[in-house]
């Protein structure tokens, strides 16, 4: 039997390998390096990892190269680019807040011994001696490794690897928070158990369209459903399947009770990466398969799509208003902003004017401008502390306009953004969306998303007027930080001005990068 | 015993899977549930194979396993956290994080 050698391109799939490198590294510092200098070797490995990949990633770029890679697994195509690209950045903006010891005595906010028991004489030893998770690091890098994949896998068990390899790391590094144990485990085994079931549905789901087209290739199941073997029964069950997975990693009503939880109780830098990174992943990801793999039953999938972005447009935003905690309010938001992302999806392959981007570039736009927001946001939510840790009561928050003006409006600002006000990033990315499912004939879903976001401008509303017309909270104090917060919150805050003042280059970008090897 | 059988053994396993984890209470259990879930498209997977006459879905059924391996390390040890925090693992204790 002869069996042709398999063909890899290194040199294109450089990013993702230098990642998946600098993580297996990560794993050795932690075994070889002696323990006071592995904090610093860890962070350093970190920026150089992801500055490489960046760095590999332009000059793949610039030559122009990409297409189908890995013997059919991988596709580079524009949208992998740029997720690939985003990714990158917001994975390093969000693990630098991993690091970020000033804030509490010289400790991160990752549990000294994650595996005591909270309260624990084993637990206090271990704080005393300063131990500290120094794995987080790597654990985050195999994560950011794992969502670049998925969001340019091109068949179904690459696209399955790729949810397990990026959600794991997460589920632990939800479990490790310093403060408030107890909670932060159960945001770890909700997550886990949820993220398992629902990965269970995605693979049953992968296995009835792969009995449907013979093969897991994407495209293979595109000329199956053009020229059909067998009945559709298969095909919708398996649809519908692999549909709750995606729509389990986005956070699409029915599928979203795991994301309030989940974002409260884990360590607030690990929400932050986790509310950008892992959507972003799993959007371009998941609209990969609608679009290359479905997109010929797309009058199948469309309407549904329409249904649910509607549903957790609604829970998103009227859960939002009645929250007191303000992660527990972003965590709605994000809900929310899963809703107005996916108004766009149902405008798949309408016809788009010349120089405008297409559902693909405005989902990538609206990300990229969430991104830098929720980044920035998250990272403002560690600053604000009482004597227990964080203050996320937003009670906590009140009067803080008037102590930290700077501080409190540059938040101020980030929700302006979220609500989609002009001359923020989010204003253009609602747009962008909004114009999108226009043009796919979804008029009442156009009409219901305005609605909705001005639902959504209430709470956002709600918490500027807290921070500036409440009483001071005298509890309450911003902690001083170092550089590994302030970087995220200045870059988020001046990338959210910039793409709302600017957004032409970043369209142009996007309209040359946004439609899906085949 | 023909791919069709074999296919409705798997759907009958997918199903008592998935009934376990939304009635039972004990982490451990559900954890096993999930497990069963993952193997039932294992199965499947073989059974198209089978019809199809490739290796495809035979070898996915290996990634599968090694994803499976994986999670049980993950899931293992946080549901043990859980248990010597609590001394139990029913999921209904673990309700800090409401609404």
């Amino acid at each position: 039997m002869n069996i042709p050698a398999p063909t890899f391109e290194w040199f294109e799939l450089s990013p993702l390998l230098i990642v998946l490198v600098g993580a297996c590294l990560g794993v050795l510092v932690e075994a070889l390096m002696p323990r006071r200098l592995r904090f610093v070797s860890q962070l350093v490995l970190l920026a150089a990892t992801v500055l490489a990949a960046i760095v590999m990633l332009v000059i793949n770029w610039r030559q122009g190269s990409g297409g189908i890679l890995a013997m059919g697994s991988i596709s580079l195509d524009g949208p992998a680019y740029i997720a690939w690209g985003s990714l990158l950045v917001f994975g390093l903006l969000g693990i630098l807040v991993f690091s970020e010891r000033r804030l509490d005595n010289g400790a991160t906010v990752f549990a000294a011994s994650a595996s005591s028991v909270p309260g624990s004489p084993l637990e206090s030893e271990a704080t005393t001696a300063r131990l500290e998770h120094s794995e987080v690091f790597p654990l985050a890098l195999f994560s950011l490794a794992g969502m670049m994949v998925f969001a340019s896998a091109n068949d179904l068990i690459t696209l399955f690897i790729a949810l397990e390899v990026m959600s794991l790391p997460l589920y632990v590094l939800s479990a490790m928070a310093r403060r408030r144990r107890l909670l932060s485990q159960e945001a770890g085994l909700k997550y886990f158990l949820l993220g398992a079931f629902s990965s269970a549905f995605f693979l049953f789901g992968m296995a009835l369209l792969y009995g449907y087209a013979g093969s897991f290739d994407l495209k293979a199941i595109d000329v199956a459903i053009a020229a059909p073997t067998f009945g559709p029964g298969l095909l919708y069950t398996g649809i519908a399947m692999l549909a709750v997975g995606l729509l389990f990693k986005i956070g699409v009503v029915p599928f979203h009770s795991w994301i309030p939880d989940v974002y409260v109780g884990a360590p607030t830098p690990v929400t932050g990466f986790m509310a950008i990174c892992t959507k972003l992943a799993a959007v371009i990801g998941g609209v990969r398969v609608f679009y290359v793999a479905l997109g010929a039953e797309r009058w199948s999938w469309q309407p549904l799509l329409a249904v649910l972005a509607l549903l957790t447009m609604a829970v998103g935003a009227i859960l939002a208003l009645t929250q007191t905690d303000i992660k527990r309010m972003l965590a709605y938001s994000s809900v929310a902003h899963a809703g107005f992302l996916l108004t766009a999806v149902v405008g798949a392959l309408a016809v788009v004017p010349e120089g405008q981007v297409n559902s693909v570039g405005s989902i990538m736009f609206y990300l990229i401008a969430y991104g830098f927001a929720v980044i920035a946001a998250f990272a403002i939510v560690t600053l604000v502390r009482d004597s227990a840790g964080e203050a996320n009561a937003l009670s906590g928050w009140s009067g803080l306009g008037r102590t930290h003006p700077a501080l409190a409006g540059v938040f101020a600002f980030l929700m302006l953004s979220f609500a989609g006000i002009p001359l923020t990033g989010g204003f253009i990315g609602k747009w962008a969306v909004f114009s999108a499912a226009w043009r796919g004939g979804y008029w009442w879903l156009v009409l219901a998303a305005i609605i909705f976001s001005l639902v959504a401008a209430y709470f956002y509303i709600r918490v500027i007027v807290v921070m500036f017309f409440g009483e001071p909270n005298r509890q309450v104090a911003v902690g001083k930080a170092s550089g590994m917060t302030w970087v995220p919150i200045v870059v988020g805050a001046a990338a959210t001005v910039y793409l709302g003042l600017f957004p032409g280059q970043l369209l142009e970008l996007l309209a040359g990068a946004e439609v899906f090897w085949r | 015993m023909s791919t069709e059988n074999l296919l409705i053994l798997a759907a009958i396993i997918f199903t008592i899977g998935a009934i376990g984890v939304m009635v039972r209470r004990n982490a451990l259990v559900i954890f096993m549930s999930v497990e069963m879930m993952l193997n039932s498209a294992n199965l499947a997977m073989v059974a198209f194979a089978l019809a199809w006459g490739g290796l495809e879905g035979q070898v996915a059924s290996f990634f599968v396993m090694v994803v499976a391996a994986a999670e049980v390390v993950v899931g293992l040890s946080i549901i043990m956290i859980i248990f010597r925090t609590r001394r139990s693992t029913s999921v209904d204790a673990a309700s800090l994080l409401k609404l």
